[in-house]
């Protein structure tokens, strides 16, 4: 095996200083009882010529294996990442690195996590941001968590019916054993959560809004932070868009106390889901609230600039069971990743993204609304829509998959029982103009 | 012997914005091709401040920066519990195929078919590989693999009838072990291990009891000890009602000898980025699959992978379920590459990883133990625990040597962990480094220890080669700057 580097001469030899008789006398410290008796029943070991064979094969059975118009988001969501990005974080230096724990040969990691926490906190108009999380679901179930933690009395929290379905699962999932109860804030007609129904909520921990929210409406944190401050409960809010701050108001700017997202638009493939980002920002009074590592910036003994691992006492490996959380391994190469492509966007390309991102799904809109699909609300949104679906139109986009490789829009039931018939659209700036009118003009014959 | 470490020229590089300039754009713009459409201006904010660069100014920078890390393509990096084998490249090629990577997780399960399979057959291989007979893909990493697999005994206990409050933790276990019990509401009871660093079964039994939710176990354990008594100490959690977490980190030791499964433990979480090769990425993401017994697989995470006469699908119906723990399936594309590692090892590869794995730890162990203190003198399986006890009497400290072999070309062993040992100094060669390289690391240990001896004050302001010298933490914490 060609990652086993071992001669027959080097294992004698090894085993001569360590007086093993063999290999297997290596493990006599395992009682007998305790060895398995049937050894590993796996196929045969692959060449790197066949494993591609077969690996190719799976792919294949994949239609993302050809070039396919993706009118999906809900989470996940079709960019152009340019080549540089993913060039850079193939480079062995940052991706065959563990854990920046010697920092003085891991500077490359700790400035460039540094940089990244930093253009997050531009991105997001806040003060801190974390080095990363395992993504924006698990983020938000984390804020939740500080939240519930930091009241000495709630142990409710309210959250917004229309934060992505699978974020509130999660949340639900990380709730449940410690007794927290979560208490839905319905949606409004407008396809916004209802802030009046919040205000007549007693006794929570905090709030948390997405925005845009699942359905794609942008939802105004203005009157939620009002509200909050009202209830003296903190206010969280989420986003599953990361390019939509290009164009929006800042959730900072609201006033927001901790911000949960997910960042796999900023350079990272879809990839059937993961590894993505999350992204876990706060004001300074959250600082010591907040789960995960930081990397600060420091100096060296003879005074140079250089970047550390820090505030580690809410960590688990100094804490324990008393920690903020458990986590110890971040998504670090994705935060990487993400760093690299804010850096190659910039301040003008972000924006300009952001904008065509805008422009695609109004176009996308429109020409549905002209073929027959009904406008479901009429709230401002960034890159995700509801429309309605004429009769029919499960077959059509079927057909449109497997005949053009375009795949039309979420199905909402699944999400919402009420809302058969309705699909969450989405378009970012792969998709072209051409691709657009195609599906128009299908859904009309 | 010639050692790794030397000088060479690298750059400076200053902090991205300091290289930022008005209208400068390092990406290509997509043409428009649509009306522009603006948002109403009360929703809009500025552009945020992100630095404005060319695309090479870009590609200078991250390069100057990726040369000041150390990395196993460079050179050897033997931290303990932290398993830095080779990462092989062809994984990487089958991770980026266009059918993977471009795989849109709502597509639908008719146009995933790959991706299914792929999960399912890579569940059924640690299946195999750990001895149980169900596996989740969900976790995102080791951490998210305990909480998930806690979550279940939580819920288990839940189901019985009667929850309880306490878990056993030995003083042995990784940090995280406490913190995800912590997170199920359960209170740790931290207990100690016997005089030869492993668990003894009448310290579980006084331990236990009705009101213990069970046991969270590291075998082999973060000494590098086997836990021997691994069949008694699950008998006596299972008679009190309670169950058995296995933390599988160190899995890369007993491949092919031992299946978890088959020693009384009911759930157990691998790390893929450990064991199974993926890269670690300075960071993550990595991936933490949880293995069950039968009698837990209703509390697994949903959605599961289901095969049913050749075609797969995604269920979500499973009404014990703790729920989800991920936004969608978990770290796909590291599944991607722990399926090509195990493809290209078979069975007997993976076995004689395992074997050469504990080679390599016991050699290192046999020929440092007179250079440097073992505080247990047993046969290691992947990794061997020293200490700074013999270095003591010159003022030197673990950290210093630590700092020392940096200078030597290598990336020190994990330092002060485990807790149960002082000043602990922890080496995890893997099965991927040579003999060759493995005695290059022994020359420069001893030859540090000598350098103890004659030189102290060298040692307490090491290293001198890399970028950087010692950093102020203590600073950096007090008054931490936390963004440019
Ligand atoms: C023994 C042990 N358990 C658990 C973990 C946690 O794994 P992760 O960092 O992937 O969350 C580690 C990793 O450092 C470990 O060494």
């Amino acid at each position: 095996m060609r990652y086993l580097p071992h001669t027959r001469q080097d294992i004698d030899q090894m085993l001569a200083v360590t007086g093993h008789a063999d290999l297997n006398q290596l493990f006599e410290t395992i009682p007998d009882s305790a060895k398995t008796k049937t050894g590993l029943n796996l196929p045969d070991a692959l060449s790197e010529w066949d494993l591609n064979a077969e690996m190719e094969e799976l792919a294949s059975q994949n239609a993302a294996c050809r070039s396919y118009t993706c009118l999906m988001g809900a989470g996940s969501y079709d960019h152009h990442i340019p080549a540089i990005v993913p060039h850079l974080i193939s480079r062995s230096e940052f991706m065959t690195a563990y854990t920046p724990y010697q920092p003085e040969v891991s500077q490359g990691t700790l400035q460039g996590i540094y940089e990244f926490q930093t253009m997050i906190t531009a991105l997001l108009g806040m003060d801190i941001a974390t080095a990363s999380h395992y993504d924006g679901g698990t983020a938000l179930a984390e804020c939740a968590l500080i939240a519930l933690r930091k009241s000495k009395k709630a142990n409710k929290i309210a959250v917004s019916s229309l934060i992505h379905p699978a974020h509130r699962q999660i949340m639900q999932t990380y709730l449940d054993p410690s007794g927290y109860e979560i208490v839905d804030i319905p949606a409004d007609r407008n396809g916004l959560t209802d802030v009046a129904a919040f205000k007549a909520m007693e006794g929570m921990a905090g709030v948390a809004v997405q925005s845009p929210n699942f359905l794609g409406n942008i939802e105004d944190l203005g009157s939620f932070r009002a509200c909050a401050d009202e209830k003296k409960c903190l206010l969280i809010s989420s986003f599953t868009e990361a390019l939509a701050h290009g164009l929006l108001k800042r959730p900072g700017s609201f006033g927001v106390d901790l911000v949960a997202g997910e960042g796999q638009s900023l350079g990272m493939a879809k990839s059937f889901g993961g590894p993505g980002l999350g992204l876990l920002a706060g004001t300074k009074k959250m600082m010591r609230n907040l789960p995960g590592r930081f990397v600060g910036k420091t100096t060296d003994s003879n005074g140079q600039r250089g970047y550390v691992l820090t505030l580690a006492t809410r960590e688990q490996h100094i804490r324990r069971e008393k920690a903020a959380s458990n986590i110890c391994s971040n998504n670090g190469l994705n935060a990487m990743t993400a760093a690299v492509y804010m850096a190659a966007a910039g301040k003008n390309g972000i924006r300009e993204i952001a904008r065509l991102n805008h422009d695609k799904a109004v176009y996308l809109k429109n020409m549905l609304v002209d073929a027959g699909f009904e406008s479901v609300y009429d709230s401002a949104f960034f890159n995700e829509f509801v429309v309605k679906a004429p009769a029919g139109f499960a077959d059509k986009r079927r057909e449109l998959a497997e005949k053009h490789n375009l795949f039309a829009g979420v199905p909402l039931e699944s999400y919402y029982p009420d809302m058969a018939d309705h699909y969450l659209f989405c378009a970012t700036e792969t998709v072209s103009r051409q691709a657009m009118d195609l599906l128009a003009k299908e859904v009309k014959s | 012997m010639t050692q790794p470490g030397t000088t060479g020229l690298i750059f400076n590089e200053p902090e991205l914005w300091d290289k930022s300039r008005e209208g400068r754009c390092g990406i290509s713009m997509p043409r428009s091709d649509v009306p522009r459409t603006d948002l109403d201006p009360a929703l809009t904010g500025d552009a945020p401040e992100l630095p404005q660069l060319s695309e090479l100014d870009v590609v200078r920078h991250f390069v100057r920066l990726s040369q000041w890390n150390f990395s196993i393509d460079a050179g050897m990096y033997p931290l303990g519990s932290c398993t830095m084998k080779y990462n092989p490249k062809t994984n990487e090629v089958q991770a980026a195929r266009k059918g993977f990577a471009a795989a849109h997780p709502l597509a639908g399960d008719e146009f995933s078919q790959g991706a299914l399979k792929l999960m399912y057959e890579l569940e059924q291989l640690l299946g195999e590989i750990t001895g149980f007979p169900a596996v989740t893909l969900q976790p995102a990493a080791g951490a998210h693999g305990e909480l998930t697999g806690m979550l279940m005994i939580h819920a288990w206990h839940a189901k019985q009838g009667k929850q309880r409050s306490k878990i056993l933790i030995p003083d042995t276990a990784h940090g995280t072990n406490p913190a995800s019990a912590t997170l199920c509401g359960y209170q740790s009871v931290n207990i100690k291990s016997g005089p030869d660093g492993i668990l003894e079964p009448a310290t579980v039994a006084e331990a236990m009891d009705e009101d213990t939710a069970g046991i969270m176990i590291t075998n082999p354990n973060t000494l590098g000890l086997f836990e021997e008594n691994i069949k008694e100490v699950c008998d006596i959690v299972h008679a009190k009602g309670g169950l058995v977490y296995g933390d599988g980190a160190n899995m890369n030791a007993v491949m092919g000898i031992i299946k978890p499964g088959e020693l009384g433990i009911d759930v157990l979480h691998l790390n893929l980025h450990k064991t199974f090769s993926t890269p670690h990425g300075g960071g993550g993401p990595g991936s933490g699959p949880v293995a069950v017994v039968e009698e837990l697989i209703p509390f697994l995470p949903v959605p599961r992978v289901e095969k049913e006469n050749d075609a797969y699908s995604f269920i979500t119906d499973c009404p014990d379920t703790i729920g989800r723990m991920h936004t969608f399936y978990g770290h796909f594309s590291v599944m991607v590459k722990a399926f090509a590692y195990i493809l290209s090892m078979g069975g007997d590869g993976l076995t004689r990883a395992s074997q050469l794995a504990v080679l390599n730890a016991n050699y290192i162990k046999e020929s440092l133990k007179t250079t440097l203190d073992l505080p247990y003198d047993r046969p290691c399986m992947h990794e061997c625990v020293f200490t700074d006890k013999t270095v003591q009497e010159y003022h030197i400290s673990t950290m210093d040597m630590a700092k020392r072999l940096l200078d030597y070309g290598f990336h020190p062993p994990t330092v002060y962990f485990p807790l149960v040992v002082d000043a602990a100094f922890m080496v995890e060669p893997t099965e991927t480094e040579s003999k060759d390289d493995i005695d290059q690391f022994i020359e420069a240990v001893k030859a540090i220890v000598k350098e103890a001896a004659s030189d102290p004050d060298k040692l307490k302001s090491a290293p001198y080669l890399p970028k950087v010298t010692r950093l102020d933490e203590v600073t950096a914490a007090r008054k931490p700057c936390l963004k440019g």
